[in-house]
């Protein structure tokens, strides 16, 4: 096991929770009003972490670059939130929720995580109901479900096409229970820029105030990261604009581990770059390929005449269109996992299939759903003879009160009406599965540093599944920190109040100073989006969908240079004591110039295809993922040693128990 | 595309600012606002000029950062829309833009066009919520069956993104179609009845500390609305406040 403990409890699977629960150590109600926590984040995972500890009595302190913490990026989610509730009555269970999660990831996730996972999911429908987030429900008035890619059950509950949303108000609403308490004192327009440790322990962090440009110090019991994933790195993504790796990597250099950093998502169904200047991608939920069928021209000139705007998608007929997910999937056709249906979808564009002008972009079509539906409400509305007009316009009644809103957004980018046209969508950069390593208490490789959501690596493999990641941060921030970190600290109950005065104190704080002075001297002559667009660029030739050895090494020595330059010759404007969000950006795309490479570092040494991690000497025959098991059943963690090229390989081998490794099939 | 902006300059809260002009050539169709706006930075910047800071975050018309009053309009030309989701194609080559921040006392500016909405969250932090403990909820979420239409209602109030493009329109700085929306949503579910009378006091007298106007029944908020919240809020929330009057 080396240095990486996972601490996962002994016995029967699905027992360990409860075991491990019932002989943790507590703290008493009257020692918890001694203890500090600091919540880096406010999204799920940070807002629910932060509203749970301060009910249980502890003190918090939340921090967030937004204005709000209703503002964080969960707020995003379009899908829904899985939970092994088997209200429909399809065969659902916490066993099959575990067991779909583990494959989904390509069983390159923590067995004993994702079971805990499966098991708190009830719990959070339970809660946010109560909570008065108002859930799609059916004219009985209880809860409805629909299915998300890589499941053959309906367990995902959502509020239209807003359930981040929803879910994200309901744990803001928990935290300004607590602020109007005084259980949490929040610091919005904040940026954490470095951890302090203590005796080896995390005991605070610096932050940056970005309206006045104050230096902060903010000292603590325990420090909790719940700052989201580092997407943004290639620039264009579905990310928002904000979000960075900063907190996570900045406890990356004073010792947390970062696991599995290669394991990004590229989610099929967002909205195609339409140009240089575009400055972010969109995705259409998930949720939309329960009804609409995936396609391209059968013929290679009619995606040439589709793509020079001769021929429209709706003249091709049924038989002049390959439906490639139902082709190469039967079983689960449109509904594959988000990998498999990417990489399906560069394949098709890749051998000159794409339809839009350059050729990146497959059709997402709703009119087979639209007649469907149009004809089943013609029926039910007494209409046995309707003709297809009305079944037509029945049926986009129907698909509106389902995807209203993600059409609107549709057209509002791309100016088409997809009732009346089929969607044009291709993958992009949606969710990062790896994180800072975390042990089954959610604990990082420093003691009192803990990561919640999808700042940390351990549930989701080399994969998610669709309506996973809000299920994981309410599950870590609700239900499973605020109880694993009353182990650590009950240690600390005679600790009394850390000082900010100390020399660890300072040291960082000068370390802090020192890094923006650097930042805000160089007389240089290119902005910081030029270094992030350049970055951007190397990450999606040569890291994104596939990989390979070679192109992996380009990348490493590419970024490492585009590093050096960096730092010789940006420019930020302004300066350090006022508002300036150049600087801001600055410092996130320099630590991006850091990660990026320890990224392609991992990639590389990956021998193997597994999920979102796809080395293009390792696939089958037909093209699928080509796992290695004997070789790589591992998370790999990083030691940080200055330069990422220093950086030091650690392995968690990953045990199943419970599951028995398969290749996985979709078909 | 081919523009002229008028953007209004500040450098923090207590300096004086002003409207100045930028000349702006190459922009496209398909760019987004901001895009637009990111492209003029990137100008200034090669200039050695400070870039115009305004909010945004998601660029996908949810987080509710953007603001931006453009023509006079709260998120500009077009209904239910957000500065990030409004596109260069509703605008035409040769255009003169006015940007500016909201305008609202309630919300001072802080730099350029990025102002200071926290007085959002003290409304929300004065009631805001249903008092329910975070760590595992024994009800069954089934067990509190809610009729559709009344989701739906609620679900439809819990849609503001908190943008502020009400209060923007509003020739009061009104922020009731903010807080009747959150106040509805609660009202409207079986889940938010026990507080409700305490909600709606605590809320109200929140939002009048605040600073913001009272309600005239323009409706400018609910024309500017991206989300579409409409004024029946409003009118639930008089309701709401007058009977927990009655009862005290």
């Amino acid at each position: 096991m080396g240095i990486l403990d996972s601490k996962v409890p002994t016995g029967p699977l699905a027992d360990k929770w409860t075991n491990h629960k019932n002989h943790i150590d507590l703290v008493n109600p009257a020692n918890k009003r001694n203890i500090d926590i600091i919540v880096v984040g406010t999204g799920l995972a940070g807002g629910s972490a932060a509203a749970t500890l301060a009910e249980l009595g502890y003190n918090v302190k939340t921090f967030c670059y937004q204005d709000s913490p209703r503002r964080a990026h969960s707020i995003a989610a379009q899908g829904g939130v899985n939970a092994a509730k088997n209200y429909q009555g399809d065969g659902d269970s916490v066993y099959r929720l575990f067991y779909d999660t583990v494959k989904g990831g390509d069983y390159r996730s923590r067995e004993a995580n994702v079971y805990r996972l499966a098991q708190v999911s009830t719990n959070i429908i339970d809660q946010c109901v109560a909570q008065g987030v108002p859930f799609a429900r059916e004219y009985g008035g209880l809860l409805d479900n629909r299915s998300f890619g890589g499941v053959l059950v309906s367990r995902t509950f959502y509020a239209k096409g807003q359930t981040g949303q929803q879910l994200l108000l309901g744990a803001y609403a928990a935290m300004n229970r607590q602020i109007q308490r005084g259980k949490i004192k929040s610091h919005t327009r904040h940026e954490m820029l470095d951890l302090v440790l203590v005796d080896g322990k995390a005991r605070g962090i610096i932050a940056r105030d970005l309206v006045t440009g104050e230096i902060e110090r903010h000292s603590a019991h325990a420090v909790v990261l719940a700052t989201g994933g580092y997407g943004n790195l290639f620039f264009l993504s579905t990310y928002c604009m904000g979000a960075n790796v900063m907190a996570a990597w900045r406890a990356h250099r004073r010792g947390a581990f970062m696991a599995n950093p290669c394991f990004t998502q590229i989610h099929p169904t967002c909205i195609p770059v339409s140009g240089d200047h575009q400055s972010k991608l969109t995705l259409m939920s998930e949720s939309l390929r329960n009804d609409g069928r995936i396609w391209v021209p059968k013929r290679l000139e009619d995606a040439q005449a589709i793509r020079e705007g001769k021929l429209k998608p709706t003249q091709l007929g049924e038989g002049e269109r390959d439906y490639y997910l139902e082709r190469r999937y039967p079983a689960f056709g449109n509904l594959v996992p988000r990998d498999v249906a990417s990489r399906a979808a560069k394949e098709r564009c890749d051998a000159g299939f794409g339809v839009n002008k350059t050729g990146e972009a497959v059709y997402l079509d709703f009119d087979a759903a639209i007649m469907r539906y149009g004809r089943e409400k013609a029926l039910t509305s007494g209409m046995k003879d309707a003709d297809d007009t009305t079944v037509r316009q029945l049926g986009e009644e129907v698909v509106e009160a389902k995807y209203g809103n993600l059409f609107d957004m549709y057209e509002k980018i791309v100016d088409q009406n997809p009732y009346k046209t089929p969607m044009m969508i291709y993958p992009a950069v949606h969710y990062t599965m790896g994180g800072l390593w975390v042990d089954y208490n959610l604990q990082t490789t420093i003691p009192g540093c803990y990561a919640a959501g999808e700042a940390n690596f351990s549930d989701h493999g080399a994969n998610r599944l669709g309506a996973s990641a809000l299920m994981q941060g309410l599950a870590d921030g609700y239900f499973v920190l605020p109880y694993t970190i009353g182990d650590y600290l009950s240690d600390d109950i005679r600790t009394g109040a850390i000082p900010t005065d100390s020399p660890e104190f300072d040291a960082a704080e000068a370390d802090t100073r020192s890094r923006l002075e650097k930042l805000m001297s160089g007389k240089g002559t290119h902005s910081v989006d030029y270094y992030h667009k350049k970055l951007g660029k190397i990450m999606w030739n040569k890291c994104g969908m596939s990989r390979n050895a070679k192109e992996l090494q380009e990348a490493i020595d590419e970024i490492a240079e585009l590093r050096a330059d960096f730092w010789e010759n940006v420019r930020v404007p302004g300066t350090a004591d006022t508002k300036n969000q150049e600087l801001e950006k600055a410092g996130r795309v320099a630590d991006f110039l850091e990660l990026g490479e320890l990224f392609a570092k991992d990639a590389l040494t990956r021998n193997e295809s597994c999920g979102g991690h796809f080395r293009e000497e390792y696939q089958t025959p037909e093209g699928e993922a080509l796992r290695d098991d004997e070789n790589f059943k591992f998370v790999s963690a990083w030691e940080y040693k200055g330069a990422p090229k220093d950086a030091v390989l650690h392995k968690e081998q990953l045990v199943y128990e419970n599951i028995e490794l398969k290749t996985r099939s979709y078909k | 595309m081919k523009l002229t902006l008028k953007i209004w300059r500040q450098k923090n809260a207590s300096s004086k600012g002003q409207m100045v002009e930028y000349p702006l050539n190459g922009i496209e169709e398909d760019m987004s606002f901001l895009e637009m706006l990111d492209v003029l930075n990137e100008e200034l910047n090669n200039k050695g000029e400070e870039p115009i800071e305004f909010d945004h975050d998601c660029r996908e018309g949810i987080c509710g950062a953007c603001s931006l009053m453009i023509n006079g309009r709260a998120h500009g030309p077009g209904s239910r829309i957000t500065a990030c989701q409004l596109h260069m194609r509703s605008f035409n080559d040769g255009d003169s833009i006015t940007i500016e921040p909201w305008r609202a006392k309630a919300f001072p500016v802080i730099k350029d066009l990025i102002v200071d909405r926290s007085a959002f969250d003290r409304i929300q932090q004065a009631g805001g919520y249903i008092s329910v403990n975070t760590s595992g909820n024994p009800v069954d979420a089934n067990a509190i069956p809610i009729e559709k239409e009344n989701a739906d209602m609620a679900f439809n109030a819990a849609t503001c993104i908190g943008c502020g493009a009400c209060v923007a329109a509003c020739k009061n700085a009104s922020a009731m179609l903010f807080t009747s929306a959150k106040i509805s949503q609660f009202a409207l579910l079986p889940q938010g009845q026990v507080e409700a009378n305490e909600r709606v006091q605590n809320m109200v007298r929140q939002m009048d500390l605040e600073g913001f106007g009272n309600c005239t029944n323009t409706g400018a908020c609910e024309v500017e609305c991206p989300k579409g919240i409409s004024l029946e809020n409003i009118a639930r929330m008089n309701r709401e406040y007058y009977s927990a009057s009655v009862k005290g």
